[in-house]
């Protein structure tokens, strides 16, 4: 019980439930027109309380699903339907990931190759700086239908598209977050490597790589995060291919709210799991770099 | 004192920084010679410019007048014959580096072997009574452990000249008395000439064999004293009135060069 008090899992519960909660209340005020459109209809009067609630709870098509339902909506295509068919949320979560993960280690790559860049050359730090700034600005719905577009009139579909528009989400963090990481070893320790005529490569993989370890972990944190929306927006414009996006889109055209809400919460697992992956991985190397216990 | 070849040279040195505030004269005509072997100390209030003539002969700084030689050749040159090591006023140890790793960076930088390497720390952490703390991180061990894994670190590629910016400066008086005997006792065996740059008159009369006071704006000398001191000194002769003799001329040196009026 005082394991229970004073970890994690009390406070992280209570919130849940409280989330619960309201999204219960909230789930009775917004179906309830419907329900009611569906009692005159019928012609039903004094509907008593309980029956209100239970026909609440089971519409077809709710405007918000109630929690019970989307958690029977996400077991049954996550356990029920055949992992390799377009009815398994499994099936959408790997093309989604996929193409996730793809994005996000080039966009990791290209984040460090122009932080590198950026911290060597003040000509790049001034030409390249607001240009990496800029591409942020324009809202990623607009451009990520001109990629897939574009990259289908070249005969590239599929992955690669949906991967591209994650690494454009996902290089921005990194660029940000290594640019001051490379430049953050204090001046005693950069005036140390100069007594020693070091090289600028020893300067980079001595002292500004390690140092800006801590700030890769946190870049690469909004980064992959960023990735996985980058991977579903992609997956809207592509049609009915598979991800997790096609699965949203599909559920707004046939009015499948409780499918959309599924495929929500299959989204919001598994940026929970990378993200945590790359807490696991941020661990290991502060272990490895002496951090405190 | 014995001197024998110059190490360090300056004539008419002077360094002027621009800032938004105008010119700040760090150092002004400074005129020195510090001989092979010999223990220098640069003392005086802040902004007196000692750190930056430390600086300067680090090829940290460039001159804006005069010359400066370091073993004959310009600081720069110096420098890249990895001719000294320099002690920080921190530590400045690499935090995701062991104590050996921090020792042995360096002697990675400058291409030693592995089993040179290996020897090299061997023999430096001795010298500085770390051995055993090879395999610990700087935040396991004390400020002043810390100072000496800093020392050992300056002293593993062997250069002559070791060039230390008030490295006791954060450290208490009992480990800092500590301290200065056992750099008394490794300047002994070692040989080499030391730069030492500190805010103690005690520890600049009980460490050298020349003591230059300096003053601020603009940076300058204003005495230079040979210290008359026996090579061999313990701890206590720090109560003589020989040493007491010297101190009260650093204290002169430093009212001398320094209105207190102005502050």
């Amino acid at each position: 019980m005082k394991r229970w008090v004073d970890g994690r899992i009390l406070p992280i519960t209570v919130v849940v439930l409280a989330i619960v909660l309201i999204w219960y209340v909230f789930t009775v005020l917004l179906n309830t027109p419907w329900q009611q459109s569906v009692y005159g209809r019928e012609g039903a009067v004094d509907v008593p309380f309980t029956q209100f609630l239970s026909d609440v709870f089971s519409q077809q098509r709710p405007v918000l699903p109630a929690p019970h339902q989307v958690a029977a909506e996400f077991y049954t295509s996550v356990f029920n339907a055949p992992a390799h068919t377009p009815r398994s949320l499994i099936f959408h979560a790997w093309i989604t990931l996929s193409a996730t993960g793809l994005g996000f280690v080039f966009g990791t790559l290209l984040g460090i190759g122009l932080a590198v860049l950026i911290v060597h050359n003040r000509a790049i730090d001034k030409s390249l700086m607001p240009w990496v700034i800029a591409s942020q600005t324009i809202p990623i719905l607009a451009i990520a239908p001109m990629v897939v577009v574009v990259l289908a009139s070249v005969r590239l579909t599929g992955l690669i598209p949906k991967a591209l528009i994650s690494t454009y989400l996902s290089f921005f963090p990194v660029v940000v977050g290594m640019v001051k990481g490379f430049r953050s070893p204090e001046a005693i320790h950069l005036d140390l490597m100069r007594t020693y005529n070091a090289s600028p490569a020893q300067v980079f993989w001595k002292l500004r790589w390690p140092a800006a370890l801590p700030f890769l972990f946190a870049s690469m944190k909004v980064g992959v995060a960023a990735s996985l929306v980058g991977a579903i927006v992609g997956e809207l414009p592509t049609g009915a291919a598979g991800g997790l996006g096609s699965r949203l889109l599909a559920g707004s055209y046939y009015g499948q709210t409780t499918q959309i809400w599924a495929a929500l919460l299959m989204a919001a697992a598994l940026s929970a799991a990378l993200i945590f992956a790359i807490s696991a991985l941020e661990k290991l190397t502060e272990r490895a770099m002496g951090a405190r216990a | 004192m014995t001197t024998h070849a110059s190490v360090v040279e300056a004539s008419g040195l002077g360094l002027t920084f621009e800032t938004a505030d105008g010119p700040v004269h760090a150092l002004s005509d400074v005129n020195l010679t510090i001989g092979k072997g010999e223990f220098v100390s640069f003392i005086g209030p802040s902004g007196c410019g000692k750190t930056t003539f430390l600086r300067v002969i680090a090829d940290l700084e460039r001159p804006t007048a005069g010359t400066i030689t370091v073993n004959g050749a310009a600081p720069g040159q110096a420098r890249k014959d990895r001719a000294y090591g320099y002690v920080f006023q921190a530590p400045a140890l690499y935090p995701w580096r062991t104590i050996e790793r921090n020792v042995a960076l360096p002697l990675e930088i400058m291409g030693h072997s592995r089993a040179e390497q290996q020897k090299r720390i061997a023999r430096t952490l001795d010298m500085v009574n770390l051995s055993g703390f090879e395999k610990k991180y700087p935040w396991q061990l004390s400020g002043g452990m810390q100072q000496r894994a800093s020392i050992a670190r300056a002293l593993a590629f062997d250069a002559d000249l070791l060039l230390m910016d008030e490295p006791f400066g954060a450290l208490d008086e009992i480990v800092r008395d500590h301290l200065n005997e056992q750099l008394l006792d490794l300047w002994a065996k070692t040989e080499k000439t030391i730069c030492f740059v500190t805010h103690s008159i005690p520890e600049a009369v009980y460490l050298s064999t020349k003591i230059v006071v300096m003053s601020p704006r603009p940076g300058r000398v204003t005495d230079m004293i040979e210290s008359t001191l026996p090579r061999e000194r313990p701890l206590d002769i720090r109560e003589t009135p020989q040493f007491l003799e010297i101190a009260a001329r650093v204290r002169e040196g430093l009212k001398a060069g320094h209105s207190y009026a102005d502050q």
